[in-house]
């Protein structure tokens, strides 16, 4: 044979001793690779940002907003918010900044969420790297041991995360007032963060595990009228998880920098009425 | 050479299709060891590509339906050539064959209480095709398929081993029947994977192989449709019924040429598609013909009426049987109102919304985009007719299956004749699988399995024999025994592709005498040619090679078609001769009979006026009175002779 | 019409070895792959070894590898491809090699025996069925399945894993598993079996890590992970990991139906 190799000896995955002698990993000509480092360099960007901002503990109250990373905040050395997300659950003891003890549960929902998983398996961990792309790995067991076993917890990620998008509606309403407390207000900040609760909520709703509570572990949707409603629903948010898991990010991200802008003083935001 | 693997089975099934599988399945319930060889992998025979559905009268979208109105417009479909018996039988027991599927896993498309939801098709009077969307034969085949993967499983828990009592022997061609005089004692095939001979011993075997249809150039048939089990029962010994009558379904793909004959599903007309020439005219309602006529719309508001209120519209006549609207389509592209690929319009873009197109026909939304480029909901597809079927078929008894003369032999599905006479309806295979896979299974595991004394032996010389004629290609180089001049082997493919061009052209769906003589020479000539079809490489998975197998096969069934072609003097169904373009009422009752000219020889006849065929006519058992009676006598007139009328 | 010549690498060989080897080969109008494949065997390698049938992408017999990427060569329009492009075709490599483009897909039946089968419900015979249609449209979709075996292929877990395959049944018998379970008269649960638990702990549900490539290669356009793979590990969880609805069943018997 013009171009012949030899089996493989038994050197594992598509180089098998039994299978098809080839060579190469993949035989892909297209432009595989730009998916997963394009999710890769995206998410890593956010990891850098939302790091800094997490341990910066300032820049994240600019009366009426506060930044969805810091709310709810739950230690005594919270910045002071008038009627806002505060509520001193952790005492004194508590050093750092409060952004930790809240960001755990959005970060435990999306670190567990079934889109971004594919994203890191794929963009991080290259298994796969792209489809028919050998991976790297010698040994893969998948989702069975621990620590990835811990996936299946995604359902109270989720649970938690109905409570921090429920306070961040809670902020949302808040920026309706002004400075002085006085409700009547909007501001450019009251846009931002309106798109972003927005795109909190369907990403959140838009979840498989949502999806199955609702109505997906029912074997009988006819004896369910309203849950099979509700599950359609859900079912076409489901097919824009991606887009929305995005979508979402970056908008926590704006609203984030949005305030930090606001709190550091570079301007002033624009008021509507 | 007489070392070859021997098994020994109960049952031998031949095919895996729908027909193959519900025999299995019977043979296996019924207590018999059974053996199911075919050619593709499990699980992909042709019967996936049916798409309407499945017809039985369930009357579950229409009361009135039943049997009787069911076996009635499959006697009017085939234009009353029909094995009667077969018909009543599938109208009967074809509701009971679907309700089991379901017990198996099937999933129809349900109405709005819960049942099986049922559709129009041509030629039914009622909507009754049971369906999954378009795809309703993958269904069919895939839960046959796992029906017999359960009975593994059971017999993996009673004894240990999945294939105790039922195996399936995917990747296998048979060759010959093996005989121990007149009665079957196995078959001989090999494993198209390496090439290896092997030997099933099995005192029944039946035949479930499908079709004929790759022997002509345009049709909607997988490469599997090589006329096998026509081939392997003739060479047997037994009869082939009525082969003249082959179905060229009416709508086919036109364009791209790589997928020229690739069937556009008769429900696209069920549902609401119509037919128009290039002049934009619903050509149809110039072609209902007069036993037809008080059954069918005569305006397109009518028509178009019965969609929504069938008790009180006729049918538009887009739904009349296929033979009807194939020779319509092929009269308007002849007259030039063709479209531009040489087809017709069938239009579905303008009658529905593009949301219920994609819904309801979601695979041929699919096979247009992906094949053609054509988006159905937006622009009409061209169509054209194309080989899908063939009536004609092993002659078997209809309660039982058995083929005629070689006991132990039975066959079932589309290569059994008889059921659909001279024309079928759409939807009505499936049905015939289930029916008639389940009767040839029965008795075939009956047969067996009530034997007494020893089982019939297989015969070494046969079995040599067998073994040499499989393996002559590979020795194809040199000038054959007795023949003097040097020249080349053949190349198969070459051989195929004219075979191909030759039944197209010389016995298609318009048939000449003239041409059909002219076919009989030429198929004498290919005969010649193919007994040097020679091979390259080894036996290891080599197509080449099994295409010169398949060659002998095609060769014996395309001389069958031509030879009753020729012979029988009128129009009817699936058969249209221009020289006698008119049904004649004396042929009603007559059978042919296609049987081997000499079975003990070569198959070395190459005499184009005798060759390896000859026939026989046959006057048909007069129909039932009680069957007879389903009919208004004005109709009976139309199509039986005078002197069954007065019995 | 027009025509033209196509550079093409087609891998020939067996278990014992082989490679790609170059072909020049011409190419018309609207044809697919497996014209060329064909015209190939006809006109200058009779013995190529390829496994095919409908050509009309309704068997999923004709799964191959075409630069690189899993597919029907039924459904893979020449189109696709620049004139000028190279069109390598190598048999699925995640299956043992048979000869040429046919490679042994027995894992896969394999697998398929050892889902356990649809269990009647044992107080309705033939014709006593009935069920809604927004009931088995799920099922419905998985049972659009051809049997490609695309997504087997595929699936990282047993392509890049060979010590994978006996523990893992693969995204196609996953979904077969989720159709059963979510099939309205399955009466498993009645006979004591649990699909949710066998899914993972007989069938390896574990491993997949919902990467999608199933979906992406699958020629039906089942959205395999998102509607049978991610349902039914949430199934999965309601009995393994979720201690509210164990509770639950302790406490008060479920019906297996809801």
């Amino acid at each position: 044979m013009a171009t012949g190799t030899e089996p493989h000896l038994n050197s594992g995955g598509v180089r098998t001793g039994t299978r098809a002698a080839i060579d190469a990993p993949h035989l892909r000509t297209d432009r595989w690779w730009l998916a997963p480092a394009a999710t890769a360099a995206g998410l890593l960007a956010f990891i850098v940002y939302s790091t800094l901002r997490a341990f910066a503990n300032a820049d994240y109250y600019s009366a009426p907003y506060v930044s969805p990373f810091y709310s709810p905040c739950l230690a005594e050395n919270c910045k002071n918010m008038p009627s806002g997300p505060n509520a001193d659950l952790f005492g004194s003891w508590w050093a750092i900044s409060p952004a930790i003890i809240i960001l755990i549960f959005p970060l435990g929902f999306r670190l567990t969420c079934y889109y971004y998983r594919k994203a890191y398996y794929r963009g991080f961990w290259a298994s796969p790297p792209a489809c028919a792309v050998a991976e790297p790995h010698k040994k893969y067991t998948g989702e069975t041991r621990f620590p990835l076993i811990l996936q299946n917890i995604h359902r109270y990620f989720f649970y938690a995360a109905i409570l921090v998008a429920g306070v961040l509606t809670y902020d949302t309403v808040l920026s309706f007032r002004d400075t002085d407390e006085n409700w009547g207000h909007m501001g450019l900040g009251t846009v931002v963060f309106l798109i972003n609760i927005v795109l909190i909520w369907t990403y959140t709703i838009s979840c498989h595990s949502c999806r199955h509570i609702v109505g997906g572990k029912l074997k009988h949707f006819s004896k369910h009228p309203v849950r099979y409603k509700a599950w359609q629903f859900v079912g076409k948010l489901n097919a824009r998880h991606m887009l929305l898991a995005w979508a979402s990010l970056v908008s926590v991200a704006l609203a984030d920098f949005y305030v930090y802008l606001l709190a550091s003083g570079v301007f002033d935001d624009p008021r509507f009425f | 050479m007489s070392v070859v693997d021997r098994q020994e089975w109960d049952v031998v099934v031949v095919g895996a299709g729908g027909a193959g599988l519900r025999a299995a399945i019977e043979a296996r319930e019924r207590g018999a060891r059974t053996a199911v060889i075919c050619k593709s992998l499990f699980g992909k025979a042709h019967t996936v590509m049916a798409e309407g559905g499945i017809a039985a009268a369930m009357a579950n979208a229409n009361p009135h339906d039943n049997w009787q109105v069911h076996f009635r417009d499959t006697m009017r479909g085939g234009k009353f050539l029909n094995q009667w018996r077969m018909a009543e039988l599938h109208a009967q027991e074809a509701p009971q064959r679907v309700w089991e599927l379901e017990t198996w896993g099937a999933l129809f498309d349900r109405t709005k209480e819960g049942k099986i939801s049922q559709r129009n098709f041509g030629g039914h009077e009622y909507p009754r095709l049971a369906h999954v969307g378009d795809r309703t034969g993958l269904e069919l085949i895939r839960t046959l398929q796992q029906k017999i993967v359960s009975l593994q499983q059971e017999d993996k828990k009673e004894t240990g081993d999945y294939e105790s009592r039922l195996k399936v022997f995917q990747e296998c061609t048979v060759t010959r029947i093996l005989k121990d005089g007149s009665r079957v004692s196995g078959v001989f095939a090999y494993e198209r994977e390496t090439g290896r001979f092997f030997v099933l011993e099995a005192p029944a075997v039946v035949i479930a192989t499908g079709g004929i249809g790759k022997s002509f150039k345009v049709t909607s048939n997988s490469w599997e449709y090589t006329g096998d089990g026509h081939a392997l029962a003739l060479l047997a010994g037994a009869p082939l019924l009525n082969m003249e009558f082959v179905q060229f379904h009416p709508t086919g793909m036109v364009w791209p040429p790589s997928v020229k004959g690739i069937l556009v599903t008769e429900s696209v007309r069920g549902d609401g598609g119509v037919l128009r020439n290039s002049e934009g005219k619903r050509f149809m309602f110039d072609y209902v013909p007069d036993v037809f006529k008080e059954k069918y719309a005569e305006s397109e508001e009518e028509g178009d009426r019965w969609y929504e209120d069938p008790d009180n519209n006729r049918r538009p006549p887009e739904l009349l049987p296929r033979d009807e609207v194939a020779r319509a389509i092929n009269a308007e592209v002849k007259a030039g109102r063709g479209s531009p690929h040489g087809g017709v319009f069938l239009d579905v873009s303008t009658r529905m919304p593009a949301e219920v197109i994609r819904r309801r026909l979601p695979s041929m939304y699919h096979q247009f985009k992906e094949l053609a480029d054509v988006d159905i909901t937006a622009e009409a597809m061209e169509v054209g007719p194309t080989c899908h079927y063939v009536m004609g078929g092993i002659a078997v008894d209809s309660d039982s299956a058995a083929a005629r003369g070689v006991p132990g032999l039975f066959a079932a599905g589309e290569v059994a004749g008889g059921m659909h006479g001279s024309n079928r309806l759409g939807g009505n295979s499936l049905s015939d699988l289930l029916v008639f896979g389940r009767r040839a299974g029965w008795h075939a595991a009956e047969y067996a399995t009530g034997l007494t004394g020893a089982r019939p032996p297989v015969d070494d010389v046969q079995v040599d024999t067998a073994a040499a004629e499989a393996l002559r290609p590979f020795s194809a180089e040199g000038p054959a025994p007795g023949e003097d001049d040097g020249r080349p082997p053949e190349n198969p493919y070459t051989l195929h592709q004219e075979l191909q061009q030759t039944m197209n052209d010389l016995v298609g769906i318009i048939r000449r005498e003239g041409e059909m003589e002219q076919a009989l020479e030429k198929l004498a000539d290919l005969r010649v040619r193919a007994r040097r079809a020679g091979v390259e490489g080894h036996r290891q998975f080599n197509p080449g090679w099994h295409l010169a197998l398949d060659l002998r096969n095609m060769l014996l069934v395309s001389e069958c078609v031509a030879r009753a072609a020729l012979e029988r003097t009128e129009s009817r169904g699936g058969h249209t001769r221009e020289d006698f373009g008119a049904m004649d009422r004396k042929w009603r009752n007559i059978n042919l009979l296609c049987r081997l000219t000499d079975p003990t020889g070569g198959l070395a006849a190459t005499d184009p006026v005798r060759g390896q065929i000859e026939l026989t006519r046959e006057t048909t058992e007069p129909i039932r009175a009680d069957l007879l009676a389903l009919f208004d006598k004005e109709e009976l007139v139309k199509y039986l002779a005078e002197e069954e009328l007065y019995e | 019409m027009s025509s033209y010549k196509a550079r093409f690498k087609v891998w020939r060989g067996d278990v014992k070895g082989g490679g790609l080897k170059d072909f020049e080969v011409e190419v018309n109008d609207g044809e697919v792959v497996l014209d060329i494949i064909h015209r190939l065997q006809a006109t200058q390698a009779p013995d190529l070894a390829v496994r095919w049938n409908c050509k009309a992408g309704k068997c999923g017999s004709c799964s191959a590898e075409i630069n690189g990427r899993p597919r029907l060569m039924c459904m893979t329009r020449m189109s696709v491809f620049t004139p000028q492009e190279t069109v390598t075709v190598t048999p699925l490599r995640a299956f043992p090699v048979v000869r040429d483009l046919v490679t042994d897909v027995g894992f896969n039946y394999q697998k398929a025996r050892e889902v356990p089968a649809f269990v009647p419900p044992a107080d309705l015979g033939p014709g006593e069925y009935r069920m809604m249609q927004e009931d088995v449209d799920r099922s419905q979709e998985f049972r659009k399945c051809i049997e490609c075996f695309l997504c087997q292929d595929v699936c990282h877990v047993v392509r890049d894993h060979e010590e994978n395959k006996p523990a893992y049944a693969g995204p196609r018998f996953l979904m077969r598993a989720a159709e059963l379970d979510m099939h309205p008269l399955d009466a498993a649960a009645e006979t004591g079996l649990d699909r949710k638990k066998t899914a993972q702990d007989d069938h390896g549900l574990g491993y997949c890590n919902i990467t999608k490539c199933c979906t992406e290669v699958c020629p039906e356009g089942i959205r395999i992970t998102d509607n049978a793979l991610i349902p039914l590990k949430e199934r999965a969880v309601d009995r393994k990991y979720d201690p509210l609805v164990w509770l639950g069943s302790k406490i008060r018997r479920r019906s297996a139906a809801d």
